[in-house]
This record gives C-alpha cells, sequence and structure tokens, in this order.
C-alpha cells in the first residue's frame, strides 16, 4: 500500500509484541500461573489476576473467524481493496488479531481458511501480517 | 406517576443538515429551548446536564460542546452533571440521568447530544485533523492494518453472521430501504429522496457487505432529551414517558477480542428488568449507524432468535411502518442522519406520543425499545407512557 501504514507506538506492555518478528515469532503475554493468553497485553491475568506473567512464541497460523473487503479509500494514497481479517489463533484460545490478508487476490479469501503470519517489518516494528495457507 | 421513577419529558432537535455554518452551541441551545418548550419548563429549573462522550479535544466535531460548558455557557445552575466516555454507549448518558434523578442528585437534567463532524470536516482550520503519526491503546490493534472505521469492525460481524445463518445482501437492505422510506415522512430527515433496492445493489462497496447505504453520514445536529424525577413531575406541561427498565453493558471493550456484539447481553438484561415482554412493544428504535447493528439487535432484544435476523426483516413488510413491529420510523440514521444514539430515543419519544405527524404508527402506541451503540457498547432504554 502506497499510503504509510499508522504505526502502533511502543511501551514498555506492548514492546514485546511488535518487535517479536524480528526474530520471525509470533508471541502473546502467558499466564505462568493458570496457563491462559493475554492479550492485549497488560501486567496480570485477567483470568486468575496473577502478576506472572511473560511473552510466549506460539506457531504463528490460525484461522480467519471473519474478514471484510476494504474498498473505501480512508487516508490519501491508500491503495484499495484489501482484506481486513480477524484471525483466531493457533495455540492461544480466545485470542484474535485484527490484521490484513495478503498475497493473494480479496476474492480468494474465505471464512474458515488457514493462515500463518508473514511479518511486514517498520523499523523496529514488525506488523503481523497473514497469508493463506495452500 | 410514581415518585421513585425517571420520565423523559421535553424532548428536542435542532436542525439536521450538513456542513451547518451555525455553531454547534447554538444547535445545542435550539434544540434544549423546543424541549423546554414541550416540558413547559424553563432554563431556572434545569439543574443538570448529561452528555456522551463530552467534549472531545482531540476530534472536536465528534463532540465540540462539553457538558461543564454548557452549563457555563447557558448559566445553568446544576446540582449534578456528567458527560464521559466510559459508559455504555450514547444512551448511557440519559441512564445516568436517570439514576441521579432517582436518587435526589437533580429533579430535571437536560441530555444531550451534539455532532459536528460534517461541519467540522469542510472547516480544517477551525477544527484541524488529528493526523497521528503513531497509535496507542485501542487504535494500536487496528490502524496500523488500515482498519480505520467501525465500518470495517462492523462488516466483520455481518460477513460472519452471513456465513454461518445465511443471511443476504437484500435482507440487509431492508434496514437501509426502511429507513429511507420513513425519512420521506419525516420533514427534519437529512435523506429525502426515494431509495429503491436497484440503487441499493448497486451502490459502490465501503466494506464487504457494507455498501455506501448501509452507513450513516457525518452530520450537524443536536438531539436533546429531558430527564425529570418523579419528585418534580407536576412541574411538567406534556405527557411523561417513564423509562420503564435500562440496560448497558461492556463485556471486552474491544471489536476483535470479544466472542460476540455487546447488544446480546444488553438485550437480555433489559428484559431481566421489567414485567414487559419483546411481544408488548408497540415500535423499536434501534441503533443503525450501519445497517446491520439493527438486525442484531432485533436478535438481541429477542424479538427473532439470534442468527433469523435477516429473515425476520425480508420482504421490509414487518418492520415497515405499518408492520407489525415498525423499525426506525424517522428514518434512523441511514435516513435522518448521523445523530448518534439520541435519535432513537427522541423518535421512540415522538411515536408514544402521538406526534409522528405523516410517520405516526396507527393504534395508540404505549411501549417502545430504544437503543445506542451494540457493538463492544450497547444501550436499551425501555420507554412506557402509562
Amino acid at each position: 500500500m502506497a499510503a504509510p501504514r499508522v504505526l502502533p507506538r511502543l511501551d514498555s506492555e506492548n514492546r514485546f509484541f511488535w518487535t517479536s518478528g524480528a526474530e520471525g515469532q509470533l508471541r502473546f503475554l502467558r499466564c505462568q500461573n493458570c496457563r491462559s493468553f493475554i492479550h492485549p497485553p497488560r501486567p496480570v491475568c485477567r483470568h486468575c489476576l496473577s502478576e506472572n506473567v511473560a511473552p510466549e512464541a506460539v506457531a504463528g497460523t490460525g484461522i480467519i473467524d471473519t474478514f471484510t473487503v476494504n474498498y473505501q479509500q480512508w487516508r490519501p494514497g491508500l491503495e484499495v481493496p484489501y482484506v481486513i481479517a480477524r484471525v483466531a489463533i493457533d495455540g492461544a484460545p480466545g485470542v484474535f488479531l485484527t490484521t490484513n490478508i495478503v498475497g493473494c487476490p480479496v476474492e480468494a479469501v474465505a471464512i474458515g481458511d488457514r493462515v500463518r503470519v508473514r511479518f511486514e517489518q517498520h523499523g523496529e516494528i514488525y506488523l503481523p501480517l497473514f497469508e493463506r495457507l495452500a | 406517576m410514581s415518585a421513585s421513577e425517571a420520565y423523559i419529558t421535553g424532548i428536542g432537535q435542532s436542525q439536521i443538515g450538513v456542513r451547518l455554518s451555525r455553531p454547534p452551541l447554538l444547535l445545542t441551545l435550539d434544540a434544549i429551548r423546543e424541549a423546554l418548550a414541550e416540558a413547559g419548563l424553563e432554563l431556572r429549573q434545569i439543574d443538570g446536564v448529561s452528555t456522551y462522550p463530552g467534549r472531545a479535544a482531540t476530534y472536536l466535531g465528534f463532540s465540540p460542546i462539553g457538558a461543564d460548558e454548557l452549563i457555563d455557557a447557558l448559566g445553568i445552575r446544576a446540582t449534578w452533571h456528567c458527560g464521559s466516555p466510559e459508559i455504555s454507549s450514547q444512551l448511557g448518558a440519559v441512564v445516568a440521568a436517570a439514576m441521579a434523578v432517582r436518587t435526589g442528585q437533580a429533579r430535571h437534567v437536560i441530555c444531550y447530544r451534539t455532532v459536528y463532524e460534517a461541519a467540522a470536516m469542510s472547516r480544517p482550520d477551525e477544527y484541524p485533523p488529528l493526523r497521528r503519526e503513531t497509535v496507542d491503546g485501542y487504535s494500536q490493534w487496528f490502524s496500523p492494518f488500515n482498519a480505520f472505521s467501525a465500518a470495517n469492525w462492523t462488516a466483520q460481524y455481518a460477513m460472519r453472521h452471513m456465513k454461518r445463518f445465511g443471511m443476504t445482501r437484500e435482507q440487509l437492505a431492508q434496514i437501509a430501504l426502511t429507513a429511507r422510506a420513513n425519512a420521506l415522512r419525516n420533514p427534519r430527515a437529512l435523506f429525502r429522496e426515494p431509495l429503491t433496492m436497484e440503487q441499493y445493489l448497486s451502490a459502490r462497496m465501503i466494506s464487504t457487505p457494507l455498501c455506501l447505504y448501509d452507513c450513516d453520514r457525518y452530520s450537524d445536529a443536536s438531539t436533546v432529551l429531558i430527564v425529570s424525577a418523579g419528585t418534580a413531575i407536576d412541574e411538567v406541561a406534556c405527557s411523561p414517558i417513564r423509562i420503564a427498565a435500562m440496560a448497558g453493558t461492556v463485556e471486552r471493550h474491544s471489536w476483535d477480542q470479544a466472542e460476540w456484539m455487546a447488544c446480546y447481553p444488553t438485550g437480555a438484561d433489559l428484559w431481566k428488568r421489567t414485567d414487559y415482554k419483546p411481544a408488548d412493544v408497540d415500535t423499536v428504535q434501534l441503533y443503525d449507524g450501519f445497517s446491520f447493528q439493527a438486525i442484531a439487535w432485533l436478535e438481541g432484544l429477542g424479538f427473532c432468535a439470534p442468527g433469523e435476523g435477516g429473515q425476520f426483516v425480508e420482504g421490509g413488510k414487518r418492520i415497515a411502518l405499518d408492520g407489525e413491529i415498525p423499525l426506525n420510523t424517522f428514518g434512523g440514521q441511514l435516513g435522518a442522519g448521523r445523530l448518534h444514539g439520541f435519535g432513537f430515543a427522541h423518535e421512540a419519544v415522538v411515536q408514544l406520543r402521538g406526534k409522528g405527524g405523516e410517520r405516526q404508527i396507527a393504534g395508540d402506541p404505549k411501549l417502545a425499545v430504544c437503543t445506542s451503540g451494540g457493538g463492544p457498547l450497547a444501550t436499551a432504554l425501555l420507554l412506557a407512557r402509562d
């Protein structure tokens, strides 16, 4: 897309998430007490209130829970159409990412498609985009 | 009348336009004057002010007039006021006011929602657009993926509904077509031209499956509801409309981590707080910033089962002005303009008072549901004319 992406501002809570792509891995906070995943990242588990939470890598695959093909040019230079999807993350029950499905025509995308993360680097930030698995 | 209840008394609305030059404070005053006149109240009798979301300094057109600003500008002597975005969506401001009058914090509360987005966008010198290089909080999970708009987020719920339950675009269209048909009978409505199914189906896409006519349009307007205490109701000249039940929920304040939309638990909660049943309701005024939200509300409120909303509105007869459950009789936001939640409560009161003119529903309506939001935040009010 020609228009530059709007990037997240890194802070102590989200830095690991947005920079994990440097090692080619998708990570989420996980409670070391009850083993639940926590997303968005916060320094406490929303299930058991343990403060013993740490980032853990997941496989980086998932399933398209739902999606939309965006046609509206919200910003100057934004190339349309593109796919916005909500991906259910394998191995992290209850965690979803809003993301883009890239590497295929927009018409090819369907709910239930299996996808794999493909990072897009912007300096130290790696945006987790996804592509369909054949 | 019951001393312990809260009532909606005066209601008012400014003109609804696009790129209005009249300042937002004066649009608010227009609506207040109309509401006061209907209630037979003077401004000096107002002792409370409630709004959503309060002054939004980062995005001035979205909420140009804060509660404290209005109090100061009009010389209101307030014993209670509230203007907050952290409530269960727009009509949460009415819920707060009802609780305030029921606990003796105030007697007559002006609740208002003033929107000025169309005007603000046309006057960037006066209302500089926010252009951020980076995002944090909530936005960081959406904006980096160019998912900027609630249209994108709502569209994904609609896509899932189509996949799981078979909802069609023709069914979705009925929300927009019904809204437009009703708008033609509302002299204040923004859109006054007919809309056909052919036009709908050939309109440009915004975010699949939502096309241009599934999305409301930025507008400039103010809507006011006066909430009065049961103990002060003898000061009011108009027929009081009782707030019979209220509900508002947030499960996760997120458009992507919640399993489903907040209108479902909110709808269920509403009926737990009253002896009335959906079958008792004469008209529904359901949030339709995007058409699909009204379908989700019909399901969430139990007018049909989850998943059956598309079939429920099929053909449009059931939700038409002369149907079994007339929907958005003023045109909704899709037809009347983006009043942002308050228009639904305003119209519920209009209908319950029999003042709908050309758009008045038949019979002697006594019970109405109005809602706001529906995605991560939702509010529902059950209004009764006793």
